[in-house]
């Protein structure tokens, strides 16, 4: 046997299994989403039925805000952690960390604890203002449990990238007369650039996908895999649920896309 | 500011010793003046301190209390790095790799609020200083280790800082590429005159590049002197080994000879003593045939250099020793051999530990 076909077979069973596994019932979806009563048009209904048009940006715009946000939340949490050395350190990234082995069932049930009609927020603001706060079962509920799923994951990225900045960099930029927010401006954030990048990615495809929270909280909310649910389970409309879990696939790729093409001089550059 | 004199500020640190944290003494408190438009190289092993004393001045490390640095006789011990308008080349060099080689060199520029277009001006001006045109720009991860190493030295020095503090900018090199960016670095301080302090472990650098060599050991300064007080005239055993190659003998000394296994060797005065501890270079000791020496020993293994030859010869005192012969003597490997010293090559050492 040569080299060369000794590859191949070792390939083999991983080829086996991406058909088997992966292709095929990927064609079968594709071909699933153009078998409706409009044909390959069904897929356009995606953009010009209203109520799927609407759910879809509802849906973009909260991944893109959940990516945001928890950028932001963690970058700060993550960069101070890393840095500073202090009793309880560990405990505290122990606990920042817990929420990753949880379910989307178990966030949403946290959310409404949280923030439901019998929570925490709703009795606080019934003692102080006389009136329930609730806003567990909306998209603000599921934006919350939205970036308790994320932090944790995008938390430890950071800390890692923030682990292998060099220094000096900082030291170079103040010597040169940088201000501390120039030095963050110019040089650590840059630097973190590929690490955004990547961990972005992530936040955002979990919050395009998640399912288990929005089926917890419910009832008000409007987002993708909730109406592939409803369109397959309750409508029993296979070609319009097949159709939407390609677009939604579909979407969410050619954003990471895009987001990585836009960074890709500084994801180079940092490299 | 006085920079545009190029020749910068002038230095004074004053008891500054330091203490981490861990209760790590890192410098026991030192002293230490530098004169305007003087370089200045703090040279030891790793540990001793050097860096601290860098990082001391540069704004990077507190003194402990007590200790003050002052810039022209301003005290800026509590001014921060990025208002004491030093330069610094590290030895990582540290160079921004989301910025072009001429955003780099201009970066302080543009901080300090310069117009672009005399940002340009100083730009190309240092472009062409440092002998980097045609790299402004390239990426720093498309330059080569000397080439960045130009471009930190470009960055620092466009600032027109009172003092440029170089960490290191030659370790992170190849022998050959050090060796040549040496020189070019010398030239280029002389040319620039401005106050430098130099950080090294390497004494060829602080040879080549020190008006004066700081010799520091485990936190304390050794001795200060220029590279030649250094080198003749060391005054401890280890700044004469941390310095080139030396001889170290222990032995007693009989009416202004030492006495040794190999022979009496004269020292030029006449004292007697117990023990005492002596300095011979290597280059100092000539070669000659066996009956017109008082010293002699067999050679032990002969290193061939090119312009020298390195002989290890043993029997002469209690360990090997060691001999510089111009490349022409002919000589073999046991084979017994005289020794000549002048007396004046003989250096004695205070005998501590």
């Amino acid at each position: 046997m040569s080299h060369r076909s000794f590859v191949w077979l070792c390939l083999l069973p991983l080829a086996v299994v991406t058909a088997a596994f992966f292709l095929l019932p990927m064609a079968r979806l594709v071909v699933t989403g153009a078998e409706g009563p409009q044909g390959a048009a069904g897929y356009l209904a995606i953009l010009t039925e209203p109520r799927y048009r609407a759910t879809l940006i509802n849906t973009v715009a909260l991944a893109a805000a959940t990516t945001i946000v928890t950028l932001i939340v963690a970058t700060i949490a993550g960069m101070f952690l890393q840095r500073h050395r202090f009793p309880g350190r560990a405990v505290l990234i122990a606990m920042l960390t817990f929420p990753l082995a949880f379910p989307g069932v178990v966030i949403g049930f946290l959310i409404i604890l949280l923030a439901g009609r019998q929570g925490l927020i709703g009795d606080l603001s019934n003692r102080v203002l006389g009136e329930k706060l609730v806003f567990a079962y909306s998209i603000y509920g599921l934006f919350l449990g939205y970036l308790y799923f994320s932090i944790p994951r995008v938390i430890l990225t950071i800390m890692a990238a923030v682990q292998k900045l060099d220094v000096g960099l900082e030291e170079a930029a103040r010597s040169l007369g940088a201000s501390p927010w120039a030095v963050q401006r110019d040089v650590v954030l840059p630097a973190l650039a590929p690490a955004f990048v990547a961990s972005g990615a992530i936040a955002f495809a979990t919050a395009m996908g998640a399912f288990g929270t929005a089926f917890t909280l419910a009832t008000n909310i409007d987002v993708l895999p909730m109406l592939i649910y409803t369109e397959f389970t309750l409508a029993a409309n296979f070609s319009t649920s097949a159709a939407l879990s390609v677009g939604l696939g579909i979407i969410t790729w050619f954003i990471l896309a895009l987001a990585r093409s836009f960074s890709g001089s500084a994801v180079a550059a940092a490299g | 500011m006085n920079a545009s004199a190029g020749h910068g500020a002038s230095v004074r640190i004053e008891a500054c010793g330091k203490t981490f944290i861990d209760g790590t003494r890192a410098l026991e408190p030192a002293t230490l003046d530098i004169a305007r438009g003087e370089t200045l190289v703090l040279l030891g092993p790793s540990g001793c301190g050097k860096t601290t004393m860098l990082r001391i001045i540069a704004g990077l490390e507190l003194p402990d209390a007590g200790g003050k640095v002052l810039f022209d006789g301003n005290d800026m011990t509590s001014v921060p790095i990025e208002r004491r308008n030093v330069g610094m080349v590290f030895q990582s060099y540290a160079l921004f790799p989301n910025m072009s080689v001429s955003d780099n060199i201009g970066y302080g520029l543009k901080i300090r609020g310069v117009p672009a277009k005399e940002r340009a001006a100083r730009v190309a001006e240092l472009v062409a200083l440092t002998n980097i045109a045609g790299l402004e720009n390239r990426r720093i991860d498309q330059l080569s280790g000397g080439q960045r190493q130009r471009v930190a030295l470009a960055r620092a020095v466009a600032i027109r800082p009172g003092i440029l503090l170089l960490d290191e900018p030659l370790t992170a090199l190849d022998a050959a590429l050090r060796d040549r960016l040496r020189g070019e670095l010398n030239r280029l301080l002389r040319a620039l005159g401005i106050t430098t302090i130099y950080v090294t472990h390497d004494q060829a650098e602080a040879m080549e590049l020190g008006d004066r060599v700081v010799v520091m050991q485990k936190g304390t300064i050794a001795q200060i002197g220029t590279p030649r007080e250094i080198y003749f005239t060391p005054q401890s055993r280890f700044v004469a080994e941390f310095i080139g190659a030396a001889n170290i003998i222990e032995s007693p000394i009989e009416n202004g000879y030492l006495v040794l296994p190999g022979g009496r060797q004269a020292i030029g005065i006449d004292a007697n003593f117990p023990t005492v501890v002596a300095m011979i270079r290597p280059e100092t000791i000539r070669v000659v045939e066996t009956g017109s020496a008082p010293l002699s020993g067999v050679i032990d293994s002969i290193s061939f250099i090119g312009d020298r030859q390195r002989l290890v010869i043993s029997g002469v005192s209690n360990r090997l020793f060691t001999v510089d012969a111009p490349n022409t003597v002919q000589a073999k490997a046991g084979e017994r051999v005289g020794l000549l010293i002048s007396p004046e090559a003989v250096r004695l050492l205070p005998s501590e530990s």
